[in-house]
């Protein structure tokens, strides 16, 4: 962050006319650095001059929200609007994954790590005129469980959920059955963002369609479908979090989201000026904005996109064909040939911006040779098309896939021409949107492709514990012990022990073969300034304005 | 008359109630469902007793002849449900969707009528034989030319690089331009043939002879004598290329970023949304039967043989 502060003191409109000399090229590359990994809090806050309160920013999403209500829906155009709308108990630091205070000032967790106490900030109203306080709190929570299947995110974080107690109209105790480390995080994420009663008490459906009043720095004045959604200055805002650039109500007047589905008019729209800014920048249109305009990167934090064995299936059941896949995988080829500079090589299990993130990339490390020799001592030999045998049986396993991200297509034949050349075969299987659930949960399928958003390394938890989905169909053992340990400790110490120690046991026995890192990449005109990723790498509208 | 009209009305009925059938079978065969895709895909957490319960709770467990009852229960008495993907209610989705698209189409069906037949009279009128040949290959052009890529193209020139029109949104009359030019060239396109070729036969008729004979002018012939027979093929295409246009209009509101039917269609169809299918099958059919009456109540009025044939 040093780094972006030095590039604020120079003048950055003469910066980008003088783009040629050895100066600005040197500022632009710290800036650049500054927006690497982590640290790319507010990346283009630096440029434009103070900031301007007033005007109206468009924002091009890629997709229609089809539900605004973020503890209900999960897709990152949801998530996005929602952040804007709802305030959060705590927030939390991209740069360092720490929690910091929000709507909360204070709180205290018992050493088990199954009692929250909250301490609210007083004062604080949503915009229908209700005090948001413990009972508001109290509602929200036992409305998310409600809600049921209707809020699976919301509801993954309180699993083991006992109850809230309203300690006074300022205080409040959040209770579980059993160790849940995560919660801390969870209370940070818009999905438990929390609503006025009055909203908690619609139809999942009337909420849904923007029947939602949060107490956030924007509120909703229209939802219309497959077009826009447009958010008004919260007037009198005045409990932004600790970690907003300044204190009090938003820069903009209105933020209007324009739903705008085809990519190459997204980017057109961009570059006429139609738009200040726009989500989702293919790779393909990257070059594009490569001057005058600033890209806005962050990897996912979560788990990254990886290929999951399925270790029920009798050729995935032998740890050797896992681990010799691990080792055949060039992981920076991906990054770099399929996909462009903003995606990176996956290291470990986990995206490297997610708290208790290890870099694993030694054992990660691409070494065909290595492969096949394991492959050789286990006793699958080439077979006469290249592919290898054992006992009568092919190497041939698939990846189950849904075309979610658009370059997952070319992703996966890559790894097919890597893995086929140390003699696996490996079958790409397109499935529509709603048949990878009832594939995976008839367990009919070697591999499964995905990734998962969180920051908190809790979803190692939620995916690989054998109490939960248990997805990798494997025996309960030492991975739930670690996975449960670091669920019960919120010692940053000692729960990245057992955090890391998990990544190392789901990497080195090939549980998961780690591809690469999602990034969310956004497209911002030369107007917009201020607009920056939260830790979950969506976007927060509060600090970003216009220059006139 | 009122015989005929009864009967149209039953085939109309019988049509709607085989679009709606078809629809729900071809829906409930397909792999996976709007459940699973809204609560799950591999990214979701939501456990397999969630989805199960969210499931059994929305009827999705029953036998496909108990689901089939309900709905087609409920869609006579005018409940078409709601959308499992947005919760609302798929009749007022629709009707909120519905003003926009007729809006785009409408325009379109009249730059396309407008700019096909004017290419087609030009056509047969000129003496210009270069000129003539031309004119005849430009609706073989148009019919070529694919929506998506004229869509794109117009955005870029029209919209991106002068500037003159926006490149999305369904806010005023300025947004409705490029759409409808796209959508209006391939159905112009196919006008314009259909017309040449009958305004062609009709001409070559001896009754144009007898005209010409008695001292008529060429516009007169053209406009008066041929024309009116040769407007019945075209007349009949045009009720084909109306429904063609709302087919199109999913991919012409993709391109242009506008609300509308298009858009419901593609969405539903992509998340398996079976009530909101149905319901855009619905209209589509309604649509069809709605437009091949109108042609059919027309042709007396252009022809008065075929009404005494009725």
């Amino acid at each position: 962050m040093r780094f972006s502060v030095s590039a604020a003191s120079a003048p950055p409109r003469r910066l980008r006319r003088t783009a040629g000399t050895g100066a600005a090229v040197a500022a632009l590359a710290l800036l650049a650095g500054a927006c690497d990994g982590a640290g790319d809090k507010a990346a283009n806050s630096a440029e434009g001059g103070p900031p301007q309160s007033g005007g109206t920013l468009t924002f091009a999403l890629a997709a229609d929200p089809t539900c605004l209500d973020p503890q209900q829906f999960g897709a990152n155009a949801s998530l996005n609007v929602g952040r804007q709308i709802v305030d959060s108990l705590t927030d939390q630091d991209a740069g360092t994954g720490e929690i910091k205070p929000w709507l909360a000032t204070s709180w205290e967790v018992d050493p088990q790590a199954t009692h929250f106490t909250f301490h609210l900030r007083p004062g604080v109203t949503f915009a229908d005129g209700a005090p948001l306080d413990g009972a508001a709190v109290k509602a929200n929570l036992d409305g998310v469980v409600a809600l049921g299947a209707k809020a699976t995110i919301a509801g993954s974080y309180l699993t083991g959920y006992k109850g809230t107690t309203v300690l006074d109209a300022t205080t409040v105790r959040v209770e579980f059955a059993a160790p849940s480390a995560q919660f801390l995080q969870a209370t940070s994420t818009m999905s438990l963002g929390l609503l006025s009663p009055a909203t908690v008490a619609k139809t999942a459906e009337q909420r849904c369609q923007g029947d939602l009043v949060g107490s956030g720095p924007f509120t909703l004045r229209s939802y219309k479908p497959n077009q826009s959604v447009e958010l008004a200055r919260r007037t009198g805002y005045a409990w932004g979090s600790s970690l907003f650039a300044h204190p009090g109500e938003a820069y903009l007047d209105r933020l209007v989201f324009k739903v705008v589905p085809e990519s190459g008019v997204r980017a057109g729209s961009l570059e006429s000026a139609q738009v200040d800014a726009i989500s989702d920048v293919q790779p393909q249109d990257e070059g594009r904005f490569a001057s005058g305009y600033t890209v806005l990167t962050r990897p996912n934090p979560g788990v990254v996109f990886n290929l999951q064995a399925n270790v029920s299936r009798p050729i995935l059941a032998e740890e050797a064909v896992r681990r010799a896949i691990q080792k055949a995988v060039n992981r920076p080829e991906l990054a770099q040939t399929v996909l462009t500079s903003k995606y990176k090589a996956a290291t470990s299990p986990l995206a490297s911006v997610t708290p208790g993130w290890v870099d694993l990339s030694a054992q990660l490390g691409y070494d065909p040779e290595g492969a096949k020799r394991l492959l050789e001592e286990a006793g699958w030999k080439v077979g006469s098309d290249g592919v290898r045998v054992k006992d009568g049986r092919r190497l041939s396993v698939d990846v189950i896939f849904a075309p979610l991200f658009n370059a997952s297509q070319s992703v996966l034949e890559l790894v097919q021409q890597e893995l086929r050349k140390v003699g696996v075969d490996l079958r790409l299987r397109k499935l529509a949107a709603g048949e990878q659930n009832q594939v995976q949960n008839s367990g009919d399928y070697d591999f499964a492709y995905y990734n998962v958003t969180r920051s908190d390394p809790d979803i190692l938890r939620t995916l690989f514990s054998t109490r939960t989905v248990n997805r990798l169909k494997i025996a309960s053992g030492d991975l739930d012990t670690v996975l449960d340990d670091q669920a019960q400790s919120l010692d940053p110490v000692q729960r990245n022990a057992k955090v890391a120690q998990a990544q190392r046991i789901v990497a080195d026995r090939a549980y998961v073969i780690p591809l690469f890192e999602l990034s969310q990449v956004h497209g911002l005109g030369p107007r917009v300034h201020g607009l920056s990723f939260e830790a979950s790498s969506r976007l927060q509208f509060h600090d970003a304005w216009v220059s006139s | 008359m009122r015989r005929y009209l009864v009967r149209r009305l039953l085939q109309a009925v019988v049509v709607l109630w085989a679009a709606f059938t078809v629809s729900f079978i071809v829906l409930f065969l397909l792999p996976g469902d709007s459940l699973s895709i809204k609560l799950g895909g591999l990214e979701g957490t939501a456990t397999r007793e969630q989805i199960d319960a969210v499931r059994g709770a929305n009827g999705l467990d029953d036998p496909i002849h108990v689901q089939y009852a309900h709905a087609l229960g409920d869609a006579l008495t005018g409940d078409l449900g709601t959308s499992a993907q947005t919760g609302a209610p798929v009749a007022g989705t629709i009707v909120d969707a519905l003003p926009q698209t007729l809006q785009l189409t409408g325009v379109a069906m009249v730059l396309a009528v407008l700019g096909g037949g004017g290419v087609a009279l030009a056509a047969t009128f000129t003496r210009l034989r270069a000129l003539r040949q031309v004119l005849l290959s430009l609706p073989a052009i148009g019919i070529s030319m694919p929506g998506f890529w004229v869509g794109l193209l117009l955005v870029q020139v029209v919209s991106f690089q002068w500037g003159l029109l926006p490149a999305m949104g369904n806010e005023g009359w300025e947004s409705v331009v490029l759409p409808a030019l796209t959508l209006a060239l391939p159905a112009g396109a196919m006008v314009a043939q259909v017309l040449a070729k009958s305004m062609t036969t009709a001409l070559a008729e001896p009754y144009v002879e007898t005209a010409r004979a008695k001292g008529a002018g060429r516009v007169r012939i053209h406009l008066r004598h041929a024309l009116r027979n040769a407007s019945l093929p075209a007349l009949t295409l045009a009720a084909v290329v109306s429904g063609n246009v709302l087919v199109e209009s999913v991919v012409v509101e993709t391109v242009f970023s506008r609300a509308g039917i298009g858009r419901l269609t593609a969405a539903a169809v992509d998340n398996q949304d079976v009530a909101m299918v149905q319901g855009v099958v619905l209209l589509a059919a309604l649509v069809f039967v709605l437009v091949a009456l109108v042609v059919d109540l027309l042709y007396p009025v252009l022809d008065p043989r075929v009404g005494r044939a009725v």
